[in-house]
């Protein structure tokens, strides 16, 4: 056995004279293709296509899995689009070195292979890959706004057609090994205690590679691709406008063009993510990656395991919050008087296990640690407590004062209230430093984003360890001080009034949504409004027209009184059909008026300068992340302030200005502008 | 010959080397009545719905117990040993040891004597033990022609064997075995548990009409317990459709002479007394205890409700097997040198009013007392307004594991509401047998 070690891969040869080459990126707990990885890599291919070993064998050291991907941050570091295509021919030559070996080459994948390292996978001629959930496999390039450049779309549509290898390209997803065996993505999903062996036998005995189906050829053919592209433009026109988002049309172009031409497909991939990636969509996409990084990074603390989260207040938000903690792996204990709550509690939680669980075992195991408590039991031993009670201050104090007492001095105790500031409710506390918001968005399951709320008396061990519990429960963390509307409801109230104000004025509700969607929102305001429910968009609209200057629409106010309250009710400004809202056509003959999509647009972002001169999070690009994972605020703009910057403070101030002038106050340019406009250069 | 049997039993287990072994904690599930198809809930499920609250509730973790022992007649077929798998999905860790035991319809109280062993030999501290019935759940079985055919199915290897073994299966290989009815007959005297019941009214006297009053009391007595909140042991169970079970759901609040007359005999039709409104109801529901030693007791700080002070187990004819109270009560009584009018309060299960009334009668009978239980005289009359006093069996159900862990449970909450001493808890065993444990409520 000799064994020879570079800084990032280390060869092991066996007895058999098959070689292990082992991939530990130096420095780094997952393994990405870096510039310097890759590099040692082409300099030990060499080694190996001069002297073929009796088999290759690639396998990764880290726990976390194969290959992550590229390294994204080299991403955003190309000057020029030909700076970005020289970086991607290299990759491609080395993947088809790789390929061309004339030894079997065998991918061993475990955890995430995902990107570049499932292309890395794909050059070789098997792969096999550990069948635990815990590996995944895919291709989230799209996600980045690109496609597979290291010649990954050729590959993957080669081993597992077009339908599948499309679906895997186009949506981003990730798969189980047992549905990447299931569409020939991978040849052997076993278990990890078969895994070596299933690798060696790879080599020893290669299995026949299996074919396609026949009718696989016929969707390729070259009549037929341009009628199959519709298809998939029209799948995908769903989801992403191709003037915000390039890519997923880019590769279906790629694939209508070129497919059954290897060469020229390989050099037009490597073109066309060259173009994409030094695009503004993939820069900004790559920037929200990015940001999401930062906020994962705020909930680092090794040394904190809570176990056992209990929630008070079996409402939507409280039993969404709990079902969604046990999911997560916590004990949970779910808190309320009426026992009729806590069963609509289990009934929400047992639809949300059976979609995302999909086996009973595990839904079971689940449901056993979401336990229904009527009389408190769990306060205990709990270390982490929710409060999900109606908005009451007086009320969340009483309660306050009742359960510190049989609480652990340690425990995290967190309010879910969305508009009373913490210091009112600290009071109630003999250890008030202990209090910290944790303020979740609905749908919990859906919403990644958690506000981490501080109050002045929040300790900072209290804050960290928010955060850090936000990130065990598989969310973002986003620390804000406790001032009104906190930094996601404060931005969004001014744009969804705006919206109910235009549709007091007549604008055809369509128009309005549709203003917004043009702009990137995933979602139009009325929309989100009827979805969110008007009763509770009142409720956070009249308090925080307390503390800021909003006027809520006596629409609004209507409609709640006579119990529209949207989605919920079946209707509110829309109605809904199936759970879907019912859209009229607007009149052919209406014609929206210019500022319209400015008035929703630029409300918000005056509110989010208001928040940056209020220092409601700590800087720009929180709030940029705070705002595009707590609303949805159009990804590819890379965010709120990352916008302002772009189109210039000083145009847009100019621009509420007019808005102001033509529409009211509302509009009024906050002082922060002229701060903006001094820093700008 | 018996009197001989009887004082040997007497005089037994003087040891002094016996830890105290001691009642927590303790909680139940509502039982749920049977309606001709599985129930919201399987047995483990049940367990685990009155189990979590009774762990959440303790100052030390699942974990810490050092054994989890339950008594189940039927598991469902995912449910071998169920006890471990109950453990498991209460938390218990992979380190606490489970086992199942079964004694039919005192499996329940086995679960607990058997925890109350461990305890008192010193083998451990603190044991979960309790017992679990889901009847509805109870397996409908291929018959045995059936299995054969499908074996010879599955071993016909090409398309004329297929055909040839296809024109051999006839409708009677489809004839379903219901287990739940099997498990209800004694597979040695051929009796099913209701005609002992017929037995024993017959041999007693006991008429219809005292079966039928019986009946109704117990109901009567479960609705005035519902009404006063004296069922404080109930955990409620939530299902995945979002509906509560809060209660005991088989108590008929309007039950009357005239109605219960009305129903049929079930088992001796068509000239038999033992009917549906006299028997037990079949119905599902756990029913889970907390015992410790002195040592655990100290160790946290635990609030202790009695001590289980003794148990006895008796064998009879597997044709009288109603009348196993009496056999079992009767030497405890003799060795803690009771009378009937000693004991506080009694819970008696009643598998069927004329099981529960015999018992009663047998004590106050010369000759049987003679003959069977080798007294000089008769042991007297029990009152009944100590005996099942917030109902039994006939209006809360039996679900066959777990009564012998629900009344002993509320034996000890009918103490403490009384402010009482001493009880008895007993059951009669199909197959022939009678168990008693005999609790000591702790005051102060």
């Amino acid at each position: 056995m000799t064994d020879y070690k570079e800084k990032n891969w280390k060869i092991e040869e066996d007895a058999d004279g098959i070689v292990w080459l082992h991939l530990d990126k130096a420095d780094s707990k997952t393994n990405v293709l870096s510039a310097d990885v890759l590099a040692e890599f082409e300099t030990l291919l060499d080694a190996f296509s001069n002297q073929p070993p009796r088999g290759l064998i690639i396998l990764s050291d880290k726990d976390s899995g194969f290959i992550a991907g590229a390294d994204v941050k080299e991403f955003t570091a190309f000057s020029t689009e030909q700076e970005a295509r020289e970086a991607i021919e290299r990759g491609h030559r080395i993947m088809n070195r790789l390929e061309s070996l004339s030894c079997p080459t065998v991918a061993m994948l475990t955890g995430f292979t995902l990107g570049g390292g499932l292309e890395l996978a794909l050059a070789c001629k098997y792969r096999v890959a550990d069948n635990d959930p815990a590996t995944r496999i895919g291709l989230p390039e799209v996600k980045l706004g690109i496609h597979p450049g290291f010649g990954g779309t050729v590959r993957c549509l080669e081993r597992t057609g077009v339908l599948n290898g499309m679906d895997l390209m186009l949506s981003g997803r990730s798969i189980s090994a047992r549905a990447a065996q299931k569409m020939r993505l991978i040849d052997y999903a076993v278990p990890r205690r078969h895994l070596r062996e299933a690798a060696r036998a790879c080599v020893q005995n290669p299995p026949k590679q299996k074919s396609l189906p026949v009718w696989n050829n016929l969707l390729n053919y070259k009549k037929v691709r341009p009628l199959l592209a519709k298809v998939f433009i029209k799948k995908v026109a769903a989801r992403a406008n191709r003037a915000h988002y390039p890519a997923p049309y880019a590769l279906i172009d790629l694939w209508v063009q070129h497919y059954g031409d290897r060469d020229t497909m390989l050099h037009a991939e490597a073109a066309s993510v060259a173009h994409l990636i030094t695009g503004k969509t993939a820069q900004n996409l790559v920037r929200v990656f990015m940001l999401q990084e930062q906020l994962k990074g705020l909930g680092r603390l090794p040394d904190y395991v809570p176990r056992h989260v209990h929630v008070i207040g079996a409402g939507v938000m409280g039993g969404d919050i709990a079902a969604w903690c046990a999911l997560q792996g916590f004990t949970v204990t779910i808190q309320d008087t009426q026992p009729e709550a806590l069963g609509r509690v289990i009934q929400r939680a047992y639809s949300l296990y059976k979609k995302r669980l999909k086996q009973k075992r595990p839904i079971t195991a689940t449901l056993d640690r979401l336990m229904p408590d009527l009389d408190g039991d769990g306060l205990v031993k709990a270390d982490v407590v929710i409060e999900a009670i109606f908005e009451d201050a007086e009320v969340k104090r009483q309660l306050f004062r009742d359960i510190e007492p049989r609480l652990k001095p340690e425990t995290l105790i967190a309010t879910n209230t969305s508009s009373i500031p913490l210091e009112d409710l600290a009071n109630a506390l003999n250890n008030p430093e202990r209090l910290v918001g944790l303020h979740f968005f609905n749908p919990v399951a859906m919403m990644p984003l958690i506000e981490i709320v501080h109050g002045k008396q929040t300790s900072e061990t209290t804050q960290n360890r928010a955060s850090a519990f936000a990130r065990k429960i598989n969310r973002l963390p986003l620390p804000v001080t406790s001032s009104p509307g906190f930094l996601v409801n404060r931005v969004l109230m001014p744009y969804l009034m705006e919206a109910v104000v235009l549709a007091e004025e007549g604008v055809p509700l369509s128009v309005i949504d549709k203003a917004a969607t043009d702009f990137g929102m995933p979602m139009g305001p009325i929309e989100l409004a009827d979805t969110v429910g008007l009763d509770i968009c009142l409720k956070v609209a009249e308090i925080l027209s307390r503390y800021m200057d909003i006027e809520v629409p006596g629409i609004l106010q209507d409609k709640v009184s006579r119990k529209n309250l949207g989605k919920k009710s079946g209707a509110g400004f829309y109605t809904f059909a199936k759970g879907k809202a019912v859209k009229p056509e607007p009149d052919k003959q209406y014609t929206p008026a210019t500022d319209l999509q400015d008035r929703l647009i630029m409300r918000m972002l005056n509110e989010v300068v208001a928040c940056q001169r209020d220092q409601v999070v700590e800087n720009g690009d929180l709030a940029d992340a705070g705002i595009i994972f707590g609303t949805g605020f159009a990804p590819f703009r890379g965010g709120p302030v990352h916008y302002i910057k772009e189109r210039g403070p000083e145009q847009l101030e100019k621009l509420l200005n007019n808005l102001m002038h033509n529409h009211g106050d509302r509009f009024k340019p906050d002082a922060g502008w002229s701060t903006l406009i001094k820093q700008t250069p | 010959m018996a009197e001989t049997r009887a004082k040997k039993k007497t005089t037994r287990r003087t040891s002094a080397s016996r830890r105290p072994v001691y009642i927590v904690d303790g909680s139940r599930t509502p039982q749920l009545k049977a309606r001709n198809k599985p129930g919201p809930f399987s047995s483990a499920d049940l367990a685990v719905g009155c189990g979590r609250p009774l762990l959440a509730r303790q100052p030390f973790e699942p974990s810490d117990l050092d054994e989890v022992i339950i008594g189940c007649v039927m598991p469902g077929p995912d449910e071998a040993n169920i006890a471990r798998v109950i453990a498991l999905r209460l938390g218990c860790g992979n380190k606490v040891p489970a086992w199942t035991v079964q004694r039919n319809c005192a499996s329940g109280m086995q679960s607990l004597d058997s925890a109350a062993k461990d305890i008192s030999m010193g083998r451990a501290d603190l044991v979960l033990a309790g017992g679990v019935e889901a009847m509805s759940h109870a397996p409908v079985l291929l018959n045995e022609d059936m299995v054969t055919w499908l074996g010879a199915w599955m071993s016909a290897r090409t398309w004329p064997q297929r055909l040839k073994t296809l024109g051999q299966l006839r409708p009677g290989h489809l004839k379903p075995i219901i287990a739940l009815l099997r498990g209800l007959t004694d597979p040695v005297v051929g009796l099913s548990m209701g005609q002992t019941a017929e037995n024993l009214a017959w041999h007693f006297g006991i008429s219809r009409t005292d079966m039928d009053a019986y009946a109704m009391r117990s109901h009567q007595r479960l609705a005035a317990a519902q009404d006063k909140g004296y069922l404080s042991e109930i955990e409620p169970l939530f299902d995945t459709r979002g509906n509560v079970y809060q209660q005991d759901d088989g108590v008929r609040r309007d039950s009357s002479m005239e109605q219960l007359a009305k129903l049929r005999p079930v088992f001796d039709k068509p000239f038999g007394n033992v009917t549906a409104g006299n028997s037990a109801q079949i119905t599902d529901g756990a029913a889970l205890l907390l015992l410790a030693s002195e040592a655990a007791i100290k160790k946290y700080d635990l609030k202790v409700m009695g001590q289980i002070k003794d148990s006895e187990w008796a064998g009879l004819d597997p044709a009288y097997m109603g009348l196993g109270p009496v056999h079992a009560i009767t030497p405890l009584l003799q060795r803690h040198k009771l009378k009937l009018n000693d004991v506080d309060y009694w819970e008696i299960n009643e598998a069927f009013a004329a099981q529960v009334l015999a018992c009663l009668k047998a004590w106050e009978d010369r000759d049987y007392c003679r003959d069977e239980l080798g007294l000089k005289s008769p042991l007297g009359k029990l009152d009944q307004s100590r005996l099942n006093v917030d109902g039994g069996g006939v209006s809360i159900g039996h679900p066959v594991g777990t009564s012998g862990a629900r009344i002993t449970l509320h034996l000890l909450h009918v103490l403490e509401r009384n402010n009482a001493k001493t009880g008895i808890a007993s059951l009669c065993i199909g197959g022939g047998q009678g168990g008693a444990l005999l609790i000591e409520r702790t005051t102060g």
